[in-house]
């Protein structure tokens, strides 16, 4: 269907610049923690700012993403506790209203998703984490998640993730351990 | 970067080497400022010195040199330095000066780095004592048998020597870096103000400062927003403001509470939704503020605007002015290369009619809000011939309809970049300071203020 394939390629354009405004915010962040005069509180707050919403954005392009495919496809197997989880959110749009308004549908969800459904596991987690165990939030976690097909994507785009801003701090030397993002400005 | 040598920088030749495009880092000028008699100008560059400049008395034989500035003195503020604590090398940097009212003959200035805030003296001698009894002189002992008589020594005039001596040190009363200082209307205190706290300080004490304002929360984790400038009133020696990242303002009055964590106004503009991009946070963060003149007008500057608040009106800025809106689209380029983050600042003209502000590529612009007129101008050696009238600039869109002269938005040079800019407090002087190059500029026609 027409209207399913543009809106595709609207969420993908927008979850690839998500992406790469993400990947970029690493490696600055990174690079900044060798910079001379010590790490710049304002700069690391920016940049961790726009990382926060650049993944916003791609995780709720994401959700829309599946919950279209989802809407096309009759379920096969019984509702995950995951899935339930996804359709008490604010009710998507059908795809063919995605198309002139996605940008500000994504955001519109993404604001109200931290409202309305728990905490995801690929999610920033508002609780504090404890100093010991704590797991960079863009790597593939071991709780359930949503459908089985959609796994593949996630770890895939996360292991992405990780070699790309690996790849950027590689200038710098070792990369250091990956860090979660709220804890990127608290080292200062 | 770092070695310095003692050449004695002039006005136009400061490190710039004529025949390469290398620029030594050392010599970017990071801060410029002019006195309260717009007789001295100070900057500060990445390397840790100052420079003062002094105006030339207008003289009647050569009616052409009159009211030019010339190298006054020059001295190392600040060095780098080490904090063995958190393993962290603290920027020799200059990040402001600020010059106090002239008291006495001598002149003063506050200069800062990332952490510590020095005062400096800055004196003249031009008379020395000659005719010792003891001493030749070269100041050798003399032969006491060559004594004779008693003769009383007398001050005989001597070549002008400008004397620059640290008075004061105020140091470790910050944890983030400094980037704000500001001397108080009652001439006795200043305040400093870092990423998330702003200190008081009495000019004569150097091992206490108060803390006026702290922002940083219990959990680092949960912080939003920083302070990123911070001023007193012109007048009311206690009310200060402090602008923020998140793009508000925030006036404090010292008399309500000794911790002024609640503001007394606070400044701010509802959000265009419909402007929403993945930088709207960065490009709505502050970079300066100033107060008019009169102290009723606040002038702001964020990345794309500038804008001029009315004291008495909190809802929204009372003018706003579109700097180099054509780099809305192209945003996501200045992220990747790092130009989203540059900090410029702006200034008021002497009768706070016209606001002043940076931009690329060498240019600045300048809004007169009474006309509603402005104009870009370009600072480089091409444009800038000795008497030489500048000539306005425009920057067109990329394809768009382009005139002879124009510049288009892909042609500019996001390396040069006017970040620091000063006014004359009551004539129409201008100071730019382009990467390592001042220039100063003065409108003969107009000289006074208008």
């Amino acid at each position: 269907m027409g209207g399913a394939l543009s809106h595709d390629a609207d969420v993908m354009e927008v979850t690839a610049e998500a992406k790469r405004i993400m990947v970029v915010a690493l490696g600055k962040l990174y690079s900044s923690r060798t910079q001379r005069g010590g790490l710049r509180l304002h700069r690391s707050l920016l940049l961790t700012m726009v990382m926060k919403s650049a993944r916003d954005m791609y995780h709720a392009a994401q959700e829309t993403e599946w919950a279209a495919a989802e809407e096309q496809q009759p379920p096969t197997e019984e509702p995950t506790g995951a899935q339930i989880e996804l359709q008490e959110g604010k009710p998507l749009t059908s795809p063919g209203n995605e198309v002139e308004n996605s940008p500000t549908m994504l955001r519109r969800d993404a604001d109200n998703k931290e409202n309305m459904s728990p905490p995801r596991p690929t999610q920033h987690s508002r609780k504090r984490r404890g100093k010991a165990a704590v797991e960079p939030d863009f790597l593939p976690c071991k709780k359930a998640k949503l459908e089985q097909k959609n796994v593949p994507q996630q770890l895939i785009l996360s292991t992405v993730l990780l070699c790309e801003y690996m790849n950027c701090s590689s200038e710098v030397g070792a990369p250091p351990a990956p860090m979660p993002v709220q804890r990127a400005i608290a080292a200062c | 970067m770092g070695e310095d040598t003692d050449a004695t920088p002039t006005l136009n030749h400061r490190g710039f080497l004529p025949d390469h495009n290398y620029v030594t880092e050392a010599d970017i000028i990071s801060t410029v400022e002019f006195n309260h008699t717009g007789e001295l100008l100070a900057t500060g560059d990445k390397g840790g010195r100052v420079v003062i400049f002094q105006r030339e008395p207008e003289s009647k034989t050569e009616p052409f040199s009159q009211g030019e500035y010339n190298v006054y003195s020059t001295f190392q503020s600040h060095e780098p330095e080490f904090d063995y604590l958190k393993s962290l090398e603290i920027e020799e940097k200059i990040n402001k000066i600020r010059w106090l009212p002239q008291q006495n003959a001598a002149h003063f200035l506050l200069s800062t780095n990332d952490k510590t805030i020095k005062l400096w003296k800055v004196s003249e001698r031009d008379k020395r004592p000659e005719g010792y009894n003891l001493k030749d002189e070269e100041g050798r002992i003399k032969d006491l048998s060559t004594v004779t008589s008693l003769q009383v020594p007398v001050l005989m005039p001597m070549d002008l020597m400008v004397e620059v001596s640290p008075r004061r040190v105020f140091a470790n009363a910050h944890t983030y870096h400094v980037n704000s200082i500001s001397v108080n209307s009652d001439y006795q205190t200043y305040m400093s103000a870092d990423d998330l706290r702003i200190n008081l300080w009495h000019l004569d004490i150097t091992d206490r400062s108060f803390n006026i304002v702290d922002i940083k929360p219990a959990n680092m984790e949960d912080l939003t927003e920083v302070i990123t400038a911070a001023e007193f009133h012109p007048h009311h020696c206690n009310l200060f403001v402090y602008s923020s990242s998140k793009g508000t303002l925030r006036l404090c009055d010292m008399r309500e509470a000794a911790l002024c964590d609640k503001h007394s106004k606070l400044f701010e503009e509802p959000e265009d939704p419909s402007a929403r991009s993945f930088f709207s946070e960065i490009i709505s963060s502050v970079s300066d503020v100033k107060f008019s003149h009169s102290g009723r007008y606040l002038l702001t500057r964020d990345y794309l605007t500038a804008k001029v608040w009315d004291l008495n009106m909190e809802s929204k800025p009372l003018e706003t002015y579109q700097v180099h809106d054509y780099l809305r689209s192209k945003l996501c380029s200045l992220y990747e290369n790092d130009c989203i983050f540059d900090k410029f600042e702006c200034a008021w003209n002497g009768s706070d009619s016209v606001i002043m502000t940076g931009a690329y590529n060498n240019f600045f612009r300048m809004f007169d809000r009474n006309t509603k007129r402005d104009v870009t101008l370009e600072a480089s050696r091409e444009s800038s011939k000795p008497r030489a009238v500048l000539k306005p600039r425009r920057v067109c869109a990329a394809g768009g309809k382009r005139r002879k002269d124009d510049i288009s938005v892909d042609s500019l040079d996001f390396t040069k970049k006017i970040l620091h800019t000063a006014w004359h407090p009551n004539e129409n002087i201008i100071a730019i300071a382009a990467t390592n190059n001042l220039y100063i500029f003065q409108d003969k026609l107009n000289s006074e203020m208008h």
